[in-house]
């Protein structure tokens, strides 16, 4: 099973390249709304393609004031 | 008519299929606009029975299939009415809406909801009529209406509960979740998942199969599989409109129209 540190980075590797922003640009701590610069559209485009990264169910309503990369790691951990 | 393009969709036939896409910006919501539209391809469909065997329902719009009900319009239709003639008012909207999807529901042609991105609430719903639905594999699926202090009104629990077990329609319902389409899949909703930008060719695919066979046994087979829950769907409405008519949704309904995000309805 992956470490928290593993998931966050897999997570920001993924916003990385989905999102065309630089990897190295990407911390854990960030807003991802803001860093990525996405709506709640894209931030339901960004929630199917973890969910099929990591082979998980994430009930949105778990996210629900979830902004950060690491919390969100927390939220995909305690699913795999 | 073999063709017909309107303000909210449009039509095309080949090939032995209809393809009703959805256009209105900024995804899809139906109001009086979709509704009248969709009434006007209800009644095409004798004459399209000529050249057409099977209709596939998609949306151009880059943002999904249908965000559903355009809950902008309901609030400010209601509003300007006295109190007493509001529920009259969405009541009429609702049977109009509920005969165009008994109709395509039970249209004698094989039916697929082609459908990508946001797939909420009236447009799940609109999905739901569909015989077949594929699936982008970026699609979710939701149905948001317990938010507003509603329940979906275009027909969604009785067809989710003809379709689907309770574990997840309750899920649905009682959560306001959204699924991908894998879940969709997994449960029994969706027949085909297609590649990202894929989900139209797959249906047109699908479709190009399904006209293959004698429409009759088709129709026939159709009638047997899904049966409209025509009591079920009158007391949708009868629930729909009590709900409707409480404080506490005028409220839900004002904070969602004065939202100022393009697209408030989700989570």
């Amino acid at each position: 099973m992956n470490t928290l540190e593993q998931t966050t980075d897999e997570i920001l590797n993924l916003a990385a390249t989905h999102f065309k922003v630089p990897r190295e640009q990407l911390s854990p701590g960030d807003d991802f709304f803001k860093k990525l610069g996405i709506n709640s559209l894209q931030a339901l485009d960004l929630l199917t393609r973890i969910e099929q990264h990591f082979r998980i169910e994430l009930p949105d309503y778990e996210l629900q004031g979830v902004t950060d990369f690491r919390t969100l790691a927390e939220r995909i951990q305690s699913r795999l | 008519m073999k063709s017909f393009r309107g303000k909210t969709l449009s039509w095309t036939t080949a090939d032995g299929t209809v393809e009703l896409a959805l256009h209105r910006e900024p995804c899809n919501e139906i109001g009086s606009a979709t509704l009248t539209e969709l009434e006007f391809f209800a009644a095409a469909l004798e004459t399209l029975k000529k050249d057409a065997q099977s209709v596939i329902i998609c949306s151009t719009r880059s943002e999904g299939f249908c965000a559903g009900a355009d809950l902008r319009e309901l609030y400010q239709r209601s509003q300007p009415l006295p109190v007493e003639k509001r529920v009259p008012e969405l009541r009429g909207f609702l049977e109009r809406i509920h005969r165009v999807m008994n109709t395509l529901d039970a249209a004698p042609f094989t039916t697929i909801a082609a459908v990508h991105g946001v797939v909420f609430g009236g447009g799940f719903e609109l999905a739901l009529i569909c015989d077949l639905i594929v699936a982008d594999k970026m699609a979710r699926f939701c149905f948001p209406e317990l938010r507003l202090g509603l329940i979906p009104g275009f027909g969604g629990i009785p067809r989710l509960k003809r379709d689907l077990g309770n574990a997840v329609v309750r899920d649905l319902l009682l959560t306001g979740r959204s699924i991908n389409a894998a879940k969709a899949q997994s449960v029994g909703l969706v027949s085909q998942i297609a590649a990202e930008g894929d989900a139209l060719r797959v249906a047109r695919a699908t479709a190009a199969q399904a006209n293959k066979f004698d429409r009759d046994t088709a129709v026939a087979a159709k009638r047997f599989l899904k049966p409209i829950p025509h009591e079920e769907l009158r007391q949708e409405i009868d629930i729909f409109c009590e709900l409707f008519s409480r404080p506490a949704v005028e409220a839900g309904l004002r904070k969602f129209v004065e939202s100022t995000d393009a697209l408030p309805y989700l989570p």
